[in-house]
């Protein structure tokens, strides 16, 4: 079962027509966008070499600077392209409209991106940290030698799912969690070190008064989005069933305080000038990953072995409206 | 959950936060010529986190070459007036004309558990240095550090609560070299979780050139 989802993961792949920015265009006619599927997986920079074959004879003189944009939003280029589609769309577009820059790339909101080299060191580095969060400590990854390092990413770029697996396993990285399910041998030794998953949470907050997801307004600015990245964890002892709903508000608790817990802990002392959020609950009204839209119910574990991506991180869309406070 | 993670070099959220506002106390009280580190609370969907944020110290200058040699003349003028334990940054005259700011800012790594310095550098008009610019104002033992330490290196990522690029030192190591620190004699066996944050900056601050001053360290 999961061997099908891991196909599934690696042969998602988004439609995307790109255009040039007007600004750069010289020619006239101006030249067509370029339609091609984006890797779910994958990174928008790793479509450069095609991008400028394309458009190369329109750029204007000067140094490629690349970066993209959905509707003027500026896309981090580090966040996997199946990642930033289920967020910016909250309905999907097909294809996925996007424009390119070739020229000045705007390096007050944007990390800079030096093409293949930079994607790669940012892909790397993502997979120390989900090594060290499962492991604690990153030696597999550090101790991979140069070919295998090589492989694995020459595997990631084509979309070669049996070359990954084939060195990805050496890492010794998952599954993940099977020993924080109850078992006979486990109830031997109950580790003091909890079970870590390594997860990157996207939250969008959408009004009340939206009825459709799907009428969310546009994104347009990364202020508007919260991003967390923090492991979930679980002590073998409370080992078992977690639901992804129960994982979810353990990762995001002070959205999830509830009227009853509020009651309880009213001796807090509470910043005079905070907004009274806290006694509100948030109500989840989206939840998406690698496209799909799971049930509350799903078992986490399972879910994070499934739909993770490569670098082992599992990455969750989630679209959460405010609840009015009772008065 | 408090962790008393001392021998592993790490340290809890909760940890992070009370170290965070006993360091912020302790550096405002001592250090009165310079700016504050001051707390800023994550917020987040509109809620303002209790415990979870990040320490702030902006608009500073560091021990860099140029301030130095500013300061050698003022060393000359009066060299009574030094004190060792005194942090030199402050002698150095604010008013100069080319004076390179840092805005140096401490965010915790639920990943790594351990603090993890985020900085950027501005010219006097404003333009942010450059990762290179940056490296070429280090003191020189301080890329000595960068250049040897396979614990330390600089690089460019987001900042975790601002969506902007700042240069950060990379927290992977952390965990390590701080292991070695606490559990070395001269912090003894009982050093309480709270001193995390100066022990951690004590070494943080070589790489940029902060010197912290040494009654951040006495027991109060």
């Amino acid at each position: 079962m999961e061997e099908e989802a891991t196909k599934y993961i690696w042969e998602g792949a988004i439609p995307l027509q790109i255009k040039l920015h007007e600004s750069e265009i010289t020619s006239f006619p101006p030249p067509p966008p370029l339609m091609i599927l984006g890797l779910r997986i994958g990174y928008l920079p790793l479509l450069v070499p095609p991008l400028k074959a394309h458009f190369s004879s329109t750029l204007p003189p000067g140094t490629d600077n690349v970066w993209f944009d959905y509707k003027g939003l500026p896309l981090k280029w580090y966040i996997p392209t199946g990642v930033l589609f289920d967020l910016l769309c909250a309905e999907p577009e097909r294809p996925w409209n996007l424009t390119v820059h070739f020229r000045g790339s705007p390096g007050d909101v944007l990390t800079p991106c030096e093409g293949e080299e930079s994607v790669k060191w940012s892909y790397i580095n993502s997979l120390k940290e989900a090594a060290y969060v499962i492991n604690g400590n990153c030696k597999n990854v550090m101790n991979m030698s140069q070919a295998d390092q090589y492989d694995l990413w020459q595997s990631l770029l084509k979309g070669n799912m049996e070359g990954y697996l084939k060195i990805s396993s050496k890492l010794k990285l998952g599954p993940f969690g099977e020993d924080s399910l109850p078992s006979e041998e486990s109830e031997i030794v109950a580790s003091s070190r909890p079970s870590r998953i390594p997860v990157r949470l996207y939250i969008r907050s959408v009004g009340e008064e939206i009825v459709d997801i799907e009428d969310a307004p546009i994104i347009d600015s990364w202020d508007k989005i919260s991003y967390i990245n923090r492991p979930f964890e679980i002590y073998k002892e409370e080992g078992g069933y977690v639901s992804l709903k129960q994982a979810l508000k353990s990762l995001l608790p002070e959205t999830f305080n509830t009227n009853s817990s509020q009651e309880e802990s009213s001796t807090n002392v509470k910043d005079p000038n905070a907004p009274d959020f806290e006694d509100d609950n948030a109500k989840l009204r989206l939840v998406r990953v690698q496209g799909i839209e799971p049930d509350m119910d799903i078992p986490f574990f399972w879910l994070a072995n499934c739909l993770r991506n490569p670098e082992f991180y599992l990455h969750i869309c989630v679209f959460i409206s405010k609840q009015p406070k009772l008065r | 959950m408090r962790g008393v993670c001392t021998r592993s070099g790490s340290l809890s959220a909760a940890d992070f936060y009370a170290s965070a506002i006993y360091f912020s106390q302790r550096w405002n009280e001592t250090n009165s010529d310079f700016p504050n580190w001051v707390w800023i609370p994550c917020s987040r969907l509109g809620a303002i986190s209790e415990d979870e944020g990040y320490l702030v110290l902006e608009k500073i200058k560091l021990q860099t070459e140029r301030n130095d040699s500013n300061l050698e003349e003022l060393n000359n003028c009066d060299s009574s007036a030094n004190d060792d334990l005194t942090d030199e940054a402050t002698l150095v005259d604010v008013h100069s004309h080319d004076a390179h700011l840092y805005d140096l800012h401490i965010a915790y790594s639920f990943t790594y558990k351990v603090p993890v310095l985020y900085f950027r550098g501005y010219k006097s008009d404003g333009c942010h240095l450059s990762l290179d610019e940056i490296k070429e104002e280090l003191p020189s033992h301080s890329v000595e550090i960068l250049q040897k330490s396979k614990w330390t290196f600089m690089t460019q990522e987001e900042h975790p609560y601002l969506n902007t690029p700042w240069y950060t030192l990379h927290p992977c190591g952390t965990g390590d070299w701080m292991k070695l620190l606490l559990s070395s004699t001269s912090y003894g066996e009982n050093i309480s979780l709270i001193q995390y944050l100066p022990a951690w900056l004590s070494v943080i601050g070589q790489t940029v050139g902060l010197r912290v001053p040494l009654e951040l360290y006495s027991r109060s």
